[in-house]
C-alpha cells in the first residue's frame, strides 16, 4: 500500500474550498468501500480536478493496484476520446456534471462529485505487476505517449520529498496546480504520506475566493510554476498578509533569476521558506531542490539532487564531465526514475527500461559549490505556463487543421511563435491552439517570414527564427 | 477614441472575442479569460488608461462590466 491511512486516524485529510472535509479515518473507509469493485488489476480513466471525489478515487486506485491514468477533467474532449480508444479503459472515474461524455455507458458507483463508468472494453492486457500510475507528457496536446511509473518510483520520490522539505502532519497545503501535473500531483502524494491536510481548490491566485480559504484555514504552503510567481508579483504579494504562510515552493521550468532572488529575498526577511526545485515526469516528479536557507546566496540555481539521487553532467561524446562551471546535458540517477513511455496499450505490459538512469534533455552546469544551474534544453520543447509544449507537436497540429505545408515553431518559454509564410488569420490560428491545449491565446505570437529557413537537406533551421522573437 | 472604445478595444484585443460577447462576460467564461489572460487584460489596461491597480482591484476584476465600476477609482470616466 502506497498510503497506510489507519494509523493517523482523526487528523483532517481533506478539506475543500465548500467547507467540506473528511479525516483520514474516513479516507479510509471510503477507500475501502471503493475498491470492492475492483478485481484484478485495471486500467482507470480518471478526470482529475481538486476536489475530494477526485483524490479519493485516486488514493484508492493507487492503494488497491488498479491503474490510474489521470486527466484533466478540462481536457478537450476529442483528445479524451482518442485516448480513450487508444488505451481501451476498462473504468472512468470522473465528475458527475461530466457524466454526458459516455452517456451510453453505465454508472456503478457514485459518491460526492464523482461517479465510477464500467466501459464495454475487453480486458486483454496483461498490465505489469510494477505499473502503479500513468501520467501524460503532455498536458495540453493530448499526445497518446505516457510516463510509466511504478510503486518503488513514487514512494522514494515521496519520501523524498517529504524529508528535504520536512513536511509533518501539522502542514496545510493549499492546492493551487491541477492534480493530473506531475508537480501538483508530488504535492497530495507527499502531503497524504506525512498525515498532513490538503486544501483543495481549483480557484485560481487570481481569485478573491482562493484568499478566502488560504486565509480561513490558515494555509502553510502553496506550490508554483514560474508564471505563478510572475502573477504574484504583479498582485504585490510582498505587501500581503499571510502570517500562516512558512513554506514556498517553486519547479515547473525555471524561474528568471531576478524573480527568484525578489522571492528568496522576502522569504528571508519574512521567516518564511521559499525552495526552488527541478524535476520532470520522467523522474516520477522532483530531482533536485536548492534549500532555504541557500535560495537568495545561490539565486538561479536547482541546486543539487534530493535525497537518494545523483546528477551526472555528460559532455557531447557521453562522457562524465568533471570540471566545475562546464555545460552539459543533465543526467539524473535515483528510484523515482521511471519504468518508461507508453504509447499504445499493448506497452502496459512492459517492465522497467530506464533502470535508474534518466537523460534529462535539459543542459547545465555545477559551480564549485556543488550547485547546478540549468542553461537550456536540447530538445525541442518550451514550458508554457508551467506545462510542457512539444514544438514539432504544435506544429503538426497547425499543419494538418489548416492544410498548410510551410509552418515553423520556435521561441522561448511562456512564448511560443508561430512562423507562417501565407496569409492567415492570427485570430483562427489562435483559437485553435487555445482550444487544443487549453493554454491562453498570450503564449502564441503568429509571425509571417518570408520564408521558412532551410538547409540543402529540407531540414528547417530553427536557430535563425531567433531574430524574429 | 474616448474611454469606453478603448476599454472595448482592449478586451477584444486581448481576449480575442467578439465585441456581441462581451456584455455580461465574467472571469473565467471564456477560455482567453483565465488566470494568463487576466494579468494580460489588467496590463493592457494600466497602459491604456496610465493607471496602476491595487491588489484588491485585479482581484474584483470579475466581469466586462465590474470594470468600468473599477476603473471609476482611477478617474476614468466613461
Amino acid at each position: 500500500m502506497m498510503w497506510n491511512f489507519n494509523s493517523i486516524d482523526n487528523n483532517v485529510a481533506l478539506i475543500e474550498d465548500s467547507g467540506l472535509h473528511i479525516t483520514y479515518y474516513q479516507l479510509n473507509a471510503m477507500s475501502r468501500n471503493l475498491s470492492n469493485f475492483f478485481s484484478g488489476k485495471k486500467l482507470v480513466f480518471c478526470l482529475c480536478k481538486n476536489t475530494i471525489g477526485s483524490i479519493l478515487g485516486y488514493v484508492t486506485f493507487v492503494n488497491s493496484k488498479q491503474v490510474p491514468l489521470l486527466l484533466n477533467s478540462e481536457l478537450d474532449s476529442s483528445l479524451l476520446h482518442f485516448l480513450f480508444d487508444t488505451y481501451k479503459p476498462q473504468y472512468m472515474w470522473i465528475p458527475k456534471e461530466q457524466l454526458n461524455l459516455f452517456s451510453d455507458l453505465s454508472v456503478i458507483y457514485n459518491i460526492y462529485d464523482y461517479v465510477l463508468i464500467k466501459t464495454n472494453f475487453n480486458d486483454n492486457t496483461n498490465i505489469n505487476d510494477e505499473l502503479a500510475l500513468l501520467l501524460t507528457t503532455s498536458g495540453s496536446t493530448g499526445s497518446p505517449k505516457l510516463v510509466r511509473q511504478s510503486y518503488k518510483n513514487i514512494k522514494a520520490n515521496t519520501e523524498s520529498i517529504v524529508e528535504y522539505l520536512k513536511i509533518d502532519k501539522n502542514e496545510k497545503a493549499i492546492t493551487t496546480l491541477p492534480m493530473n501535473y506531475t508537480y501538483g500531483l508530488s504535492i497530495i502524494n507527499s502531503h497524504l504520506y506525512a498525515g498532513a491536510t490538503l486544501l483543495l481548490t481549483d480557484k485560481s491566485i487570481l481569485e478573491k475566493e482562493f484568499w478566502h480559504f488560504f486565509k480561513e484555514y490558515n494555509a502553510t504552503s502553496f506550490g508554483g510554476v514560474p508564471y505563478t510567481y510572475e502573477i504574484l508579483e504583479k498582485l504585490r504579494f510582498f505587501k500581503m498578509d499571510l502570517p500562516s504562510l512558512k513554506t514556498m515552493t517553486q519547479a515547473g521550468g525555471k524561474l528568471l533569476p531576478s524573480l527568484h532572488e525578489k522571492f528568496a529575498k522576502y522569504a528571508l526577511e519574512n521567516n518564511k521558506d521559499f525552495v526552488v526545485m527541478y524535476g520532470q515526469t520522467e523522474a516520477t516528479a522532483r530531482m533536485a531542490y536548492l534549500p532555504a536557507e541557500k535560495s537568495l546566496e545561490k539565486f538561479g540555481s536547482m541546486g543539487f539532487a534530493i535525497p537518494g539521487g545523483k546528477f551526472e553532467l555528460y559532455d557531447l561524446n557521453s562522457n562524465v564531465i568533471t570540471e566545475n562551471d562546464v555545460v552539459g546535458e543533465l543526467v539524473y540517477y535515483g528510484d523515482n526514475v521511471t519504468l518508461g513511455y507508453a504509447e499504445e496499450l499493448s506497452d502496459l505490459e512492459k517492465g522497467d527500461e530506464r533502470h535508474g538512469k534518466l537523460v534529462t534533455g535539459d543542459m547545465a552546469y555545477r559551480d564549485k559549490d556543488g550547485y547546478h544551474f540549468v542553461v537550456g534544453r536540447k530538445k525541442r520543447f518550451l514550458k508554457i505556463f508551467g506545462n510542457r509544449v512539444n514544438l514539432d507537436e504544435i506544429e503538426r497540429m497547425i499543419k494538418k487543421e489548416f492544410n498548410i505545408m510551410n509552418c515553423a515553431c520556435s521561441g522561448y518559454d511562456d512564448n511560443l511563435f508561430i512562423f507562417l509564410v501565407e496569409d492567415f488569420n492570427t485570430n483562427d490560428i489562435k483559437t485553435f491552439l487555445e482550444d487544443k491545449t487549453k493554454l491562453n491565446r498570450a503564449a502564441f505570437n503568429v509571425k509571417f517570414i518570408e520564408k521558412i529557413p532551410k538547409n540543402d537537406s529540407g531540414k528547417i533551421l530553427y536557430k535563425e527564427f531567433k531574430e524574429h522573437f | 477614441m474616448n474611454n469606453r472604445e478603448i476599454y472595448v478595444k482592449v478586451f477584444l484585443d486581448t481576449l480575442g472575442v467578439e465585441e456581441k460577447e462581451l456584455e455580461g462576460l465574467k472571469y473565467q467564461d471564456v477560455p482567453s479569460w483565465d488566470s494568463v489572460g487576466h494579468m494580460s487584460l489588467m496590463a493592457e489596461l494600466e497602459e491604456a488608461f496610465d493607471i496602476m491597480m491595487d491588489t484588491e482591484d485585479i482581484l474584483d476584476f470579475s466581469s466586462f462590466e465590474k470594470g468600468f465600476e473599477i476603473l471609476n477609482n482611477y478617474d476614468v470616466e466613461f
